[in-house]
């Protein structure tokens, strides 16, 4: 850390020629003994909780992917080599649903959930009358945890006394249908509900986005005959390249993340099998296989790089050029 | 954006109600509006009413009527038995101090990267923004073997490690939600201009003092939306306390609204109005600080 904080210099001084070596002449004075010692703390310990509690268990998750354990003794810990990836892919028969559930949430969310948020946002944005109450109750689930959404849909769907089989008509009769239940079905609510709570999010980051879109540039479309639709599609929507950026990368890690929703409903079985319910599944329990739930869990942890260095590349790319 | 442009943005509203008297037609749009909002007003609106009933009204009229009595009796029963009233303390528990702690820990390292110029400052800006985007469950087994096997006299813990305590429901969320609010904070404060901190350099004031009275006071703002917003996100926190709280008695609202699912089986009024209840506080909050909670999000999400 005393090395480093050598090199602190205040940001009005940031150039981009020569920065340490001018670093290291005048300026460094500013900083006294004390504010060297104060900084190193503010910056190690933050620091240090985010290694032991974030950084170090990734890097024991890959690390106890390799290896057959029990959770019991440390020193019963062997190794495995790539046992448990061949184990889950060949030999263990929720994996591949849960990948293909795991595929067919993210198209859902960003098929249909996503586009249905933006175009909420698109005509909330217009001068409509009672936006702002329209506003409130699209955003209102985005207050509940998936959990309970979980609960609340569950009083919706059941078979005999839920909301939806006595609308359809079907409640009470043998045609009806435990939508949580059934697992040719269960995957689609699960969605729909995820849905209710999706929408309104992108509705929400769309609204800001569509304030931020300087008025001029529609303006100017509509002087040059672009239809609304045109206006919007070539103007207005890649004028708002940050927030899709943003609502692309909350879109994948949401549908990487599913699980709250699934395990409240069945724990993750019975045609609700996610990477991340696995992954639990192999942790608690009697038979505990911590290299099992490991190798799922790197599974995810790979996948789910990807949207995350898109993102921190876009972020962060500029100002690392700087 | 900015919070400026946040605030702009909220105060927008304002003039749609004015020019929304301009006679503008838009039929189509508000019919579509109006069915939308009512579909997604139906699972909270089924929610509220099947709690609102007795459990013999419906068992005698059926669910699918309004016949019989209305009144708060499950919710009194499920605050009563259901225990919601311990979980509800539960959750304060783990609530308070990580939102605290998030953002305390979280204002230390923002200031640190974004107002003092320093090799690797843009380096952990990048890991902890990214520790915040993982799936937890990747983390779950190596911390939970790391509770199990972090031995602390039974004085401290019954369990003889750090399962089944707050503490460490507290740390993980705290350094799971650190990134985030350090990612906006600092982004936050690079916008405070430099001269502010300049000025306190030529009056001799170290970096504490430019942190806690001349950078913490301007963030006010900043913290009331994050603040906000980490409150909701941790009171909905469902993952982590499942993971290491084992006592049923010592589960928070969110992750014990699971149980009640098999303790209130058969009675879905009661579980009806459970859920409500658990809804009640992040509702109150919404309400209460509708600004905070959206200028928090746009916050968070509109960097690009």
């Amino acid at each position: 850390m005393s090395s480093t904080a050598r090199e602190l210099i205040p940001p009005e001084a940031r150039e981009p020629a020569a920065p340490v070596r001018r670093a290291k002449g005048g300026r460094v004075r500013r900083l006294s003994r004390r504010d060297k010692v104060v900084l190193s703390l503010m910056v190690g310990i933050p620091t240090l909780i985010e290694l032991a509690m974030v950084w170090l268990p990734m890097l024991m998750s890959v690390g106890l992917s390799f290896t057959r354990w029990n959770g019991l003794d440390l020193a019963d810990i062997r190794p495995a080599g790539t046992a448990n990836y061949q184990f889950i892919a060949q030999d263990y028969p929720p994996f591949w649903p849960a990948v293909q559930h795991n595929m067919l949430w993210l198209l859902f969310l960003a098929l249909i959930a996503t586009p249905l948020g933006l175009l909420l946002a698109v005509l909330l944005d217009q001068n409509i009358r009672g936006s702002r109450i329209y506003q409130s109750i699209f955003f209102a689930p985005v207050m509940l945890s998936l959990a309970l959404i979980g609960i609340i849909w569950q009083l919706f769907y059941q078979r005999d006394n839920g909301l939806l089989n006595f609308l359809l008509g079907t409640a009470g009769t043998p045609q009806a249908v435990d939508w949580f239940g059934d697992s040719s079905v269960n995957i689609w609510a699960v969605m729909i509900a995820a849905t209710w709570r999706h929408a309104g999010y992108v509705m929400l980051l769309y609204l800001a986005g569509l304030k931020g879109v300087d008025p001029s540039l529609k303006e100017a479309a509509a002087i040059d005959g672009a239809s609304a639709v045109q206006t919007f599609f070539r103007v207005v929507f890649p004028a708002m390249r940050p927030i899709n950026i943003v609502i692309v990368v909350i879109t994948i890690i949401e549908s990487l993340r599913a699980f709250d929703v699934v395990y409240v409903i069945n724990r993750g079985t019975n045609g609700l099998e996610m990477l991340s319910a696995l992954v639990i599944q192999n942790l608690v329990g009697e038979g505990q296989v911590i290299g099992v739930g490991s190798a799922l869990a790197v599974v995810l942890l790979v996948i789910s790089l990807v949207p995350i260095v898109f993102y921190l590349s876009r972020t962060f790319g500029k100002e690392n050029q700087a | 954006m900015s919070i400026a442009e946040a605030r702009e943005h909220r105060a927008s509203p304002g003039t749609t109600d004015r020019s929304g008297s301009r006679p503008k037609r838009h039929y189509g749009t508000h019919i579509f509006l109006l069915v939308m909002a009512a579909v997604w007003l139906v699972p909270l609106g089924w929610s509220v009413f099947t709690a609102l009933r007795p459990v013999a009204s419906t068992n005698e009229h059926g669910y699918f009527s309004v016949a019989g009595d209305f009144n708060f009796d499950n919710f009194v029963q499920a605050w009563t038995q259901g225990g919601f009233a311990t979980y509800f303390w539960n959750s304060v528990l783990i609530t308070v101090p990580a939102v605290l702690l998030t953002l305390f820990l979280a204002s230390l390292m923002a200031f640190a990267v974004s107002r003092v110029n320093w090799k690797f400052n843009i380096t952990l800006l990048i890991m902890f923004t990214a520790g915040n985007l993982l799936p937890p469950q990747v983390l779950a087994a190596p911390l939970f073997e790391m509770a199990k096997h972090f031995q602390v006299p039974y004085s401290f813990s019954d369990s003889g490690n750090m399962l089944n305590t707050y503490i460490i429901v507290i740390a993980v969320d705290t350094a799971f939600q650190m990134g985030f609010c350090t990612f906006v904070l600092s982004n936050y404060m690079k916008a405070l201009s430099a001269d502010l901190t300049e000025a306190a350099l030529v009056d001799g004031a170290g970096i504490w003092r430019q942190y806690r009275e001349i950078i913490l006071p301007l963030c006010r703002p900043a913290f009331a939306a994050l603040g906000t917003l980490e409150v909701i996100f941790i009171y909905n926190d469902y993952f982590w306390p499942l993971l290491f709280i084992q006592s049923g008695n010592r589960l928070p609202i969110t992750t014990a609204i699971n149980n009640l699912q098999g303790q209130f089986l058969n009675n879905y009024n009661l579980l009806a109005a459970g859920a409500v209840i658990t809804v009640i506080p992040t509702l109150v909050i919404y309400l209460l600080l509708q600004r905070q909670f959206v200028a928090g999000l746009t916050l968070g999400s509109s960097k690009g």
